[in-house]
């Protein structure tokens, strides 16, 4: 096995310059930053089964042109405490008292994925938070859902039922399977299949830890894909439609991504918010500001240059 | 009898369980409403049972802990009453107002298990209504050891229960269950979820006296 200081470089990436947590409710939520301290604040979101420290390119490159970038782990994931229990609502509330933490005054708020769609509903609640909103494939639309009928869903929920019991009766004997720097990046592949080798060795180093066994993921044991209830996409365009900050929405148009919720410029472009702008990126995956970090930069540093 | 109370372990927390009568057979599980907790002695209403009837805190209520930052679900909650299945086997609930849902929700899941299914009148039986409420998101400061854990109360109380959903779990029940009525509705009140449940073609209403009877 690798010793614990083993590391991997990947071009562009920078661990964060600052470091520190956030008490939301007695549970301790890490925090990483990036860029002048001084500067305006861009709050990221990382989306489920991520974490702050994918940022690692994107956040950087938003700092180098005069942000102060700040983003945390979710419960459970990351350098973040483990929590009892898991929902959206207490993900949204953990959002709010994030950036309550942060500043007191509006800041530009980005969300990918999963947290993209967590900050749709913290800022129906709470638009005040925000003075401007980017929105990274977090969109999702009730038009797109995968071709299932009613039966297979059912099946599919029940299936998902019977797991998620069972592993929380073992919750406090299961652990993340070690393994080799190599042989954890392969196994994420199939969940991120259009991003490097490279890359996700050196997520590994961040995203991991090492111990006598090799390396395990952070996150929580007990959490897995899906479990959302009965939450349906398309309430999330309620929320979208009602924002009123400046918002850009960023959509990968490429269907066979295994990650992401599929929607597409025409299911979302009539719940735009007035003066909401909508990009689609049909050769770009799920994963936009990892797979073509400059091009996605570049697009919210154009979005975002009025407000500064 | 005064109730015996013990304690089970569900992740880092306890759950109480208590016993409130003694007997053999397959027990009768009883689930409060949305910030109760569990009776002190054996209501009345379960007189027609000869087994075992016993009754659960659910997290954050009675004596059961308190976890840290919330995060109700329902379908978390699920667990709670999972638990007492892996020590107790096969049970009958009868769940009030809140516990009627996770009563019904747990059934659904654990269909070998739960042996039938009472719901009843009882506090949160609403919960957020058949669509998301309008969003309201607040901090609260952390709780310790307060119950019923005011986040318990906040997120449970808001939860949408959209009556398709509801009536999934009465599939997974109908289609599993060798019993011939397995969910019983001896609710008055009926929200959207309730009333589509009761309107199931698979689904029996009685009074809560007759229902407990019928799955003796």
């Amino acid at each position: 096995m690798p010793s614990t200081n083993e590391t991997r470089e990947f071009p562009g990436a920078k661990a964060p310059e600052r470091t520190g947590s956030i008490n939301s409710s007695g549970l301790r939520l890490a925090l990483n930053e990036w860029g002048d301290p001084d500067a305006p604040v861009l709050a990221m979101v990382h989306g489920g089964f991520d974490f702050s420290r994918t940022f690692d390119v994107f956040a950087p490159m938003i700092a180098e042109a005069g942000w102060r970038v700040v983003a945390w782990d979710a419960r459970g994931h990351g350098d973040s405490d483990h929590a009892h229990m898991y929902g959206w609502s207490a993900d949204v509330r953990d959002h709010l008292a994030a950036i309550q933490s942060i500043s007191s005054e509006p800041i530009v708020l980005l969300g990918h994925s999963k947290g993209g769609g967590q900050l749709l509903d913290l800022l129906d609640g709470r638009p005040s938070l925000a003075k401007a909103f980017v929105n990274l494939d977090g969109l999702p639309s009730q038009f797109s859902s995968p071709d299932v009928n009613d039966r297979e869903r059912r099946r599919m929920r029940r299936a998902d039922l019977a797991s998620g019991l069972d592993r929380r009766r073992r919750r406090n004997e299961l652990s993340r399977r070690p393994d080799t720097i190599e042989g954890l990046a392969e196994r994420r592949q199939p969940m991120n299949p259009r991003l490097s080798r490279e890359w996700l060795e050196y997520l590994v180093t961040v995203g991991a830890r090492h111990d006598d066994e090799g390396w395990r993921w952070k996150i929580d044991p007990v959490l897995h894909l899906g479990g959302f209830g009965p939450w349906r996409p398309g309430w999330s365009l309620d929320h979208l439609a009602a924002l009123e900050m400046p918002f850009l929405g960023v959509l990968s148009g490429v269907q066979d991504d295994p990650m992401g919720w599929k929607s597409r410029h025409s299911d979302i472009e009539p719940f735009l918010p007035p003066g909401g702008r909508l990009e689609y990126f049909d050769d770009i995956g799920h994963f936009l500001h990892i797979e073509q970090t400059r091009v996605i930069a570049d697009l919210v540093l154009e979005f975002l240059e009025p407000l500064r | 009898m005064t109730r015996a109370t013990e304690f089970l372990v569900n992740g880092s927390l306890r759950l109480a369980l208590h016993t409130l009568a003694e007997g053999e057979g397959r027990p009768l599980l009883l689930l409060h409403g949305l910030g109760e907790q569990s009776p002190m002695s054996r209501p009345d209403w379960t007189s027609a049972w000869n087994g075992p009837v016993l009754a659960l805190d659910f997290t954050g209520h009675g004596e059961s802990d308190v976890p840290v930052s919330g995060g109700y679900t329902p379908e978390g909650l699920m667990s709670d009453v999972d638990a007492v299945l892996a020590q107790r086997g096969p049970v009958t609930i009868v769940g009030r107002g809140f516990g009627a849902w996770v009563g019904l929700l747990v059934a659904g899941a654990r269909t070998s298990l739960v042996q039938g299914v009472v719901l009843f009148d009882g506090s949160g039986v609403v919960g957020g209504g058949s669509q998301p409420p309008t969003p309201y998101v607040n901090v609260l400061p952390a709780s310790g050891t307060t119950k019923p854990d005011p986040y318990a109360l906040l997120e449970l109380s808001r939860d949408p229960r959209p009556p398709d959903y509801a009536l999934d779990y009465v599939r997974f029940v109908l289609e599993d269950s060798e019993i011939e009525n397995p969910i019983v509705v001896s609710a008055r009140i009926r929200p959207d979820w309730l009333a589509a449940v009761a309107a199931d073609i698979g689904v029996i209403e009685l009074p809560l006296d007759q229902a407990i009877e019928s799955f003796t």
